[in-house]
């Protein structure tokens, strides 16, 4: 079997169309949330910045853009957690067995 | 009275940092005394990293040991590597700075060099690690033509490494100066042999482990600096922002964003070149490759986030810590009320304060340290980008011997070296705030969309790749020529003719048009049999299918 073989035969499996086709819904969704919430985050500072300049509590010196940006770099932790733990599980095991199957 | 005259101070030192990419130290700095401790653990620093590099030495045989340490550092030490890359000394220094002026901004800053890295996993780690074996080119040119393809990256790569290298370059002689006490040009010429010599014996398994070491102690330091300023307010945040916007001249406006951001339009474009031309950088993305699979690669992006983010938040309490122990201070301060040794100084001050010399001499130290492994990196994506891209497929077309090719790399290192202490020497007295963000620009709009496009779009040409490439370069190039950093702050114009400060956002929608125009157009013979190619890229980009043969050996 050749290599374009091979290929084909993977692609051509129903597994290989299903995983990928889960795999980039995945990444696409947390990879939009990323998005917003940053984009969101600086246009919103861009157009309004007093905005996140309130105080949480009338009388009290930390303000909302405290929480959002320390907000902001635990989604990207959490985020990335997601991520590397169901691609590196699940969808590798998915893998190794579309790989088998195509006798590799 | 003196609150005035602080504020005046700091408004016009801290001007530079908060208007361009302050990856870079910028501005005056005045030469200090020389510091023996700090000298001595940068001595113990360089001796233990000529050691790793002697041990490498003997550890890279092949070319795969040289560019890719052999494809065996694990995703941990990949993370704090990439992580190491990301913590230069500028950015230590230059955002705890940011943060001891004006307060929340310095957060919103650093915030957009950190959300590059999940987009980059959940978009890019895998299908990079699986398609490519050397540099970023290998990815965009798999089913592309070789010979044009690795021209334009190879280019782009050379014009993102070339600005960056001169930004470090300056800095670090700079930051040398003041921190230990050593004349600008022996700190340059000192850096720049270093590199060579960490590039040149020890390839990439030695950049690696310099790159480790440094982001253990910079961590380290940062962590103690931190828990020491928190010890003063009793581990309590909201003492910290209350006491901060006590004593701070401009107290409670340092809770809120400032002046970092000012229109819509500057802020997206801003975050495109932050967050895309991470995803572009050559000396960034040749790290993916020194892992042995897609697995490990995913989890380089996963520690290197959560140590990136940790360090902006440490960072975020550093320079709060400085505004409570150094701004109060009037012993860190000259006769005008300004931060002795300039803006960037904050840090290295509340070391002095919270640690005493000898702790001031380690984080002087892991200064130097941070730069040295820095451009150790970015040398050596330099020099694969000429000899594997244009040495071995522009020039040879694909055929060369492994020994032909190492000597031209050898060539490539030195020649880098030499050219980073001319122009780190020739830029001394230039303003250099617009480097860092023109790098990040020509990446976001060069690298990143021919990268990006050739492993998910499947109608891409060579053609549209090259002239949307090149479009996408050249807008970038020209717009920042054009905008405030440079045709006001550096060749002294009334007014810029390109209104805002960063190119990314007009740069990219040139690119990504251009390669899309230049692509659907194109119905050559040769433009079909790219796109037929696609299929078997993309099973290979998802599966790993004879990625991992590429790496075994």
């Amino acid at each position: 079997m050749t290599t374009e073989d091979v290929h084909r035969r993977i692609y051509e499996n129903p597994k290989f169309q299903a995983l990928v086709k889960r795999r980039s819904r995945f990444a696409w969704t947390l990879s939009i949330i990323m998005l917003l919430a940053y984009y969101g985050f600086i246009t919103l500072i861009g157009f309004d910045p007093k905005l996140l300049g309130q105080p949480i509590q009338p009388g009290m010196v930390i303000t909302w853009g405290i929480p959002a940006g320390l907000g902001l770099i635990f989604l990207s932790f959490i985020l990335t957690g997601i991520y590397v733990w169901k691609a590196n599980g699940a969808y590798d095991r998915a893998v190794r067995e579309i790989l088998a199957e195509a006798g590799q | 009275m003196k609150t005035s005259r602080i504020v005046l101070a700091a408004g016009v030192v801290f001007a530079l940092p908060a208007m361009a990419i302050a990856d870079s130290i910028n501005g005056e700095v005045q030469k200090q005394g020389i510091n023996y401790i700090a000298i001595g653990m940068f001595l113990a620093f360089v001796l233990l990293t000529l050691g790793i590099t002697r041990w490498a030495s003997k550890r890279s045989a092949s070319t795969k040991d040289y560019y890719t340490a052999g494809g065996k550092i694990t995703g941990f030490q990949n993370g704090l590597a990439i992580a190491g890359d990301y913590m230069s000394a500028a950015s230590f220094l230059g955002i705890s700075a940011q943060v001891f002026t004006s307060g929340f901004d310095g957060l919103i800053y650093s915030i957009g060099f950190l959300v590059g890295w999940p987009i980059i996993l959940f978009l890019m780690a895998e299908r990079l690690r699986n398609l490519g074996k050397f540099t970023f080119s290998d990815v965009a040119s798999y089913r592309l033509g070789q010979k044009p393809i690795r021209f334009l990256s190879a280019l782009s790569s050379l014009t993102v490494v070339a600005f960056y290298l001169i930004a470090q370059m300056v800095g670090a002689g700079k930051l040398i100066q003041l921190l230990f006490g050593l004349d600008y040009l022996i700190a340059v010429v000192l850096v720049g042999i270093l590199m060579v010599a960490y590039v040149l014996f020890g390839g990439m398994l030695a950049t690696t482990w310099v790159q480790i070491i440094k982001a253990v102690m910079l961590l380290s330091g940062a962590t103690f600096m931190a828990v020491m300023v928190m010890k003063s307010v009793n581990f309590d945040f909201s003492q910290l922002f209350e006491k901060a916007v006590e004593v701070h001249p401009k107290a409670g406006a340092i809770m809120a964003p400032g002046v970092l951001i000012s229109d819509p339009v500057s802020a997206i474009s801003l975050g495109l070149a932050l967050m895309f031309g991470t995803a572009g950088l050559p000396h960034i993305l040749m790290r993916f490759f020194t892992v042995s699979d897609a697995k490990e690669a995913r989890k380089s992006v996963f520690y290197a986030t959560g140590f990136i983010g940790y360090f902006y938040i440490l960072t975020f309490v550093i320079g709060f810590g400085a505004i409570l122990l150094v701004g109060t201070n009037p012993a860190f301060k000259d006769a005008t009320g300004a931060l002795l040794g300039g803006s960037n100084m904050a840090a290295v001050h509340l070391a002095k304060a919270v640690g005493g010399d000898v702790f001031l001499g380690f984080i002087s130290a892991v200064a130097f340290a941070t730069i040295l492994a820095v451009v150790a990196g970015l040398a050596l994506a330099g020099a694969s980008s000429v000899a594997l891209d244009l040495y071995t497929h522009v020039i040879r077309g694909g055929n060369v011997d492994e020994k032909s090719q190492m000597a031209v790399s050898r060539v490539a290192v030195v020649v880098l070296g030499i050219v980073a202490i001319v122009l780190g020497v020739v830029f001394e007295q230039q303003n250099i705030a617009f480097m860092v963000g023109l790098a990040f620009s020509v990446a976001a709009a060069t690298n990143f969309p021919i990268l990006f496009l050739s492993m998910y779009w499947s109608k891409l040409t060579t053609r549209g790749a090259v002239l949307g490439g090149a479009l996408g370069l050249i807008t970038a190039l020209t717009l920042t020529v054009l905008s405030p950093t440079v045709w006001v702050d550096v060749l002294h114009h009334e007014v810029a003719i390109f209104p805002y400060k960063y190119p990314a956002l007009f740069a990219m929608i040139a690119a990504f048009s251009g390669i899309w125009l230049f692509s659907v157009t194109d119905n050559s013979a040769k433009a079909k049999a790219e796109r037929e190619k696609f299929f078997a890229q993309f099973v290979r980009s998802q599966t790993g299918l004879g990625a991992s043969g590429a790496v075994d050996h």
